[in-house]
């Protein structure tokens, strides 16, 4: 029997997939605002933040009343409970994205530092995670939120790498210390992302399979 | 947050079945109307100053605990609480703009229905017990139509179609609810009272007859008393608290049941009352 | 065993036994009754019993048709009279029970019961046959009506109380009036008991002889109308009984068996529809 309170799982849903596109979107334009030294692009993903928060706010009150008025249950009560947490990762992913196009901005005037080898390859990864981990949402997919987890270990390593080529240009030339600094950061950014990606797929798994499978060094017995 | 008596009530229309229009305010139509009403069995006053509203087209919902006046109140919606002689109703109860003490009492019944806490078929088939309320009040029209119509309604067509001359009484208690639902509904009244409609059936009669609720409200307004205040989360746009006689707080449901003004009202809510 | 519990299981054992046997003689008293008018009476039962009319005295044989008639008759007209009346004033008694009316009501119900029917035969007498300056049926049928009234009085009233207060107010609900209410709801819902009651309160009067005496007092013709006196069992089985003819001893007993055999149709009758439809809502 259709309960009526599906109607509005149902439009929880949407609201969350759609602040998802938003976030993912924004990664996209800030990392490529970065890249293509592209200010307009950086820009609009600063005017687009508001969008992102908004809806943030809107999902939190939505998750409140399903709460209060439907005492909901089982599958229903961990879906609600795990909207509650993918909320406000999707929102830290929008910061992300913008202290990416901050960081875009400042850097608009300065040469680059060297060729970009390594961040596109990362910025792409990342942006796959997010991707990848919202899919999972829709689909409740297991097996690919379990693919994002594992991607993780690779962002963290392209971060690493980042950060120790860009050292080595700071030591060799003071002058491009800034914009490197910035890249750095950008790289910690993507990485931050990245992690946020990880933790929405970790609440699929609990969606999904009931487990809270985050710390697994703690002992839960 | 209290309702003013006027008709026209201010409320952050979040309602119930979802559409977070949020932070919103407009301005429903009620279509009835209490003021400043008190009540008395004898000499002892069991309704204190109550006033709010009913608005149209939506559940209403009356919670508080047992004995603390909620039915009371709604009886007086239709004038019901005039079958005990000792009953006093001072104030005002306004069916669309009109004094409902004013009216011929029997012309109100029609406009204002109820269905009852234990299901109370007539000992008449199933079809006599839609029917009678057409007959009474001289209906006129196709009496199996319009008895098919109500039985739609309220969900049950589908499981008596083949039966209507069978006794009522053969129906199990969540159908012969809702047989008393299609009842009320064949005269196609204005308002809807419902007091403590599932406390006697089982969970999965109980949801079904919820859902029906859901749906109703854009047929008839509805008023529902229950002491499950879970069901009036579940069902109703606007919730009132009553206690020993008093309103409490009256608000939109969402309001109440997770930001609740009185704490009193919280205190019940979370489970803290007696 | 102690001899103290031994003693109290004989006490135990020979009062139960003796509240059986003192059950067993009352049952036993109808049956006893029933096989002795079917032993003296039963040969007499025949064909013309039913269908003759008495002869003249000293002849042999010849029936009671007239007395039969007589009594259908009377208790059909009775029935018109008493049980309408009753009907009415018991649904007053039920819809206004608080009133001090009821209460006078009720308890003048209770006394005319308890009138001995001999003195509602001399009433009848007074009030129907001194006006008309005869017997007749239509006395009779008053003061058998009479005895009627009270019992289907009350027992209406008790079974429409009967009748649980949520019925009423869901057709109240609906805009019924209640007057509305008491035809289409409340009555249909009672009426297996006030059906049962009238029957009763037939079968209770089917045999009452007294306020016949004088009042449809005796035929030994047929009855035209309703203005002549006519025959009626009870009176008919006095009349022979204390009679010195042996014919019409016999007849009395056929009379008699044919009187409980009425009276114990009826109570079956009334009994089974009771029972059989007391519409329980199921829970």
């Amino acid at each position: 029997m259709e309960r009526h309170f599906e109607k509005d799982l149902n439009e929880l849903k949407e609201r969350l997939l759609w602040m998802g596109s938003l976030a993912e979107r924004a990664v996209h334009q800030s990392v490529h605002a970065m890249l293509d030294t592209d200010e307009q692009l950086a820009k609009r993903v600063l005017d687009e933040e508001d969008a992102i928060n908004e809806l943030q706010l809107e999902i939190d009150d939505r998750v409140v009343q399903l709460l209060a008025l439907h005492q909901l249950m089982a599958a229903d009560l961990r879906f609600v409970l795990a909207v509650s947490r993918i909320n406000n990762d999707l929102e830290r992913i929008g910061d992300q994205a913008v202290n990416i196009a901050q960081g875009a901005l400042r850097i608009l005037r300065h040469p680059r530092v060297k060729p970009y080898v390594d961040l596109p390859r990362m910025s792409e990864l990342v942006e796959e995670q997010v991707r990848n981990a919202l899919n999972a949402v829709v689909r409740r997919d297991v097996e690919l939120a379990q693919k994002v987890m594992a991607t993780d270990d690779q962002v963290d390593h392209y971060r690493d790498q980042i950060f120790r080529e860009l050292l080595t240009y700071m030591m060799g030339d003071s002058s491009v210390v800034f914009p490197a600094f910035e890249l750095i950061l950008v790289a910690k950014n993507l990485e931050r992302i990245g992690d946020h990606a990880t933790n929405i797929a970790e609440d699929v798994i609990y969606i999904v399979q009931g487990q809270d499978i985050r710390h697994p060094s703690v002992d839960r017995r | 947050m209290q309702a003013s008596s006027k008709p026209g009530l201010s409320v952050n229309i979040v309602t119930n079945t979802g559409t977070a229009t949020h932070g919103e305010t407009a301005s429903l139509p009620m279509r009835m109307t209490i003021s400043k009403v008190d009540f008395y069995y004898g000499s002892k006053q069991i309704l204190f100053d109550i006033n709010m509203g009913i608005a149209d087209k939506r559940v209403t919902a009356l919670i508080g605990p047992s004995g603390c006046g909620k039915s009371t109140l709604l009886r007086a919606l239709n004038r019901m609480h005039e079958t005990v002689h000792t009953s006093r109703l001072e104030g005002e109860i306004q069916l669309d703009g009109q004094n409902i003490l004013a009216q011929d009492v029997t012309t109100l019944r029609r406009r204002v229905g109820m269905v009852f806490q234990r299901p109370n078929p007539f000992p008449k088939s199933i079809f006599d017990n839609v029917a009678y309320g057409l007959r009474i009040n001289g209906i006129k029209g196709s009496i199996s139509e319009m008895v098919e119509k109500s039985l739609r309604r309220a969900a049950l067509w589908e499981e008596v179609k083949d039966h209507l001359h069978k006794s009522a009484y053969e129906l199990s208690g969540g159908q012969q609810q809702r047989l008393c639902i299609a009842r009320a509904l064949a005269v196609e009244p204005e308002v809807l009272l419902l007091d403590e409609p599932c406390s006697a059936l089982d969970p999965i009669s109980t949801a079904k007859i919820e859902e029906l609720l859901v749906e109703l409200k854009n047929l008839t307004t509805i008023a529902i008393v229950t002491h499950n205040m879970q069901q009036a989360a579940r069902v109703s746009d606007f919730t009132a608290f009553v206690l020993t006689g008093q309103m409490i707080e009256f608000s939109a449901t969402p309001q109440l049941f997770t930001t609740p003004s009185d704490p009193r009202t919280e205190a019940y809510i979370t489970g803290r009352f007696g | 065993m102690t001899a103290r519990v031994k003693w109290r299981r004989f006490v135990s054992n020979f009062m139960l036994t003796l509240t059986g046997v003192c059950a067993l003689v009352s049952v036993s008293v109808l049956f006893f009754i029933l096989g002795y008018l079917v032993f003296n009476g039963g040969t007499s039962i025949n064909w013309a019993f039913f269908t003759q009319l008495p002869k003249p005295v000293g002849e042999a044989g010849g029936g009671m048709a007239n007395a039969i008639v007589g009594s259908a008759k009377l208790l059909m007209a009775a029935s018109l009279f008493g049980v309408p009346i009753g009907f009415l004033g018991g649904i007053y008694l039920s819809e206004f029970s608080g009133s001090a009316v009821a209460s006078v009501v009720r308890y003048a119900a209770d006394l005319l019961n308890g009138v001995p029917s001999i003195v509602i035969g001399i009433f009848a007498y007074s009030v129907v046959v001194l006006p008309f300056k005869h017997f007749s049926t239509l006395a009779g049928a008053f003061a058998l009506g009479l005895m009627m009234i009270p019992i289907t009085l009350r027992s209406t009233e008790e079974f429409l109380n009967g009748v649980p207060r949520y019925l009423r107010e869901g057709a109240m609900a609906l805009g019924a009036s209640k007057w509305k209410t008491i035809a289409s709801v409340v009555v249909p819902a009672a009426y297996r008991g006030i059906l049962t009651a009238i029957l009763l309160a037939l079968a209770r009067v089917a045999g009452e002889t007294a306020p016949l005496l004088f009042t449809a007092f005796g035929n030994r013709y047929w009855s035209q109308g309703w203005g002549q006196p006519t025959a009626s069992l009870p009176v008919m089985i006095f009349t022979y009984a204390v009679s010195p003819y042996e014919d019409w001893h016999r007849q009395a007993w056929a009379a008699g068996l044919v009187l409980l055999g009425l009276i114990l149709i009826i109570n079956i009758l009334a009994r089974t529809i009771l029972s059989r439809g007391i519409a329980v809502p199921r829970s």
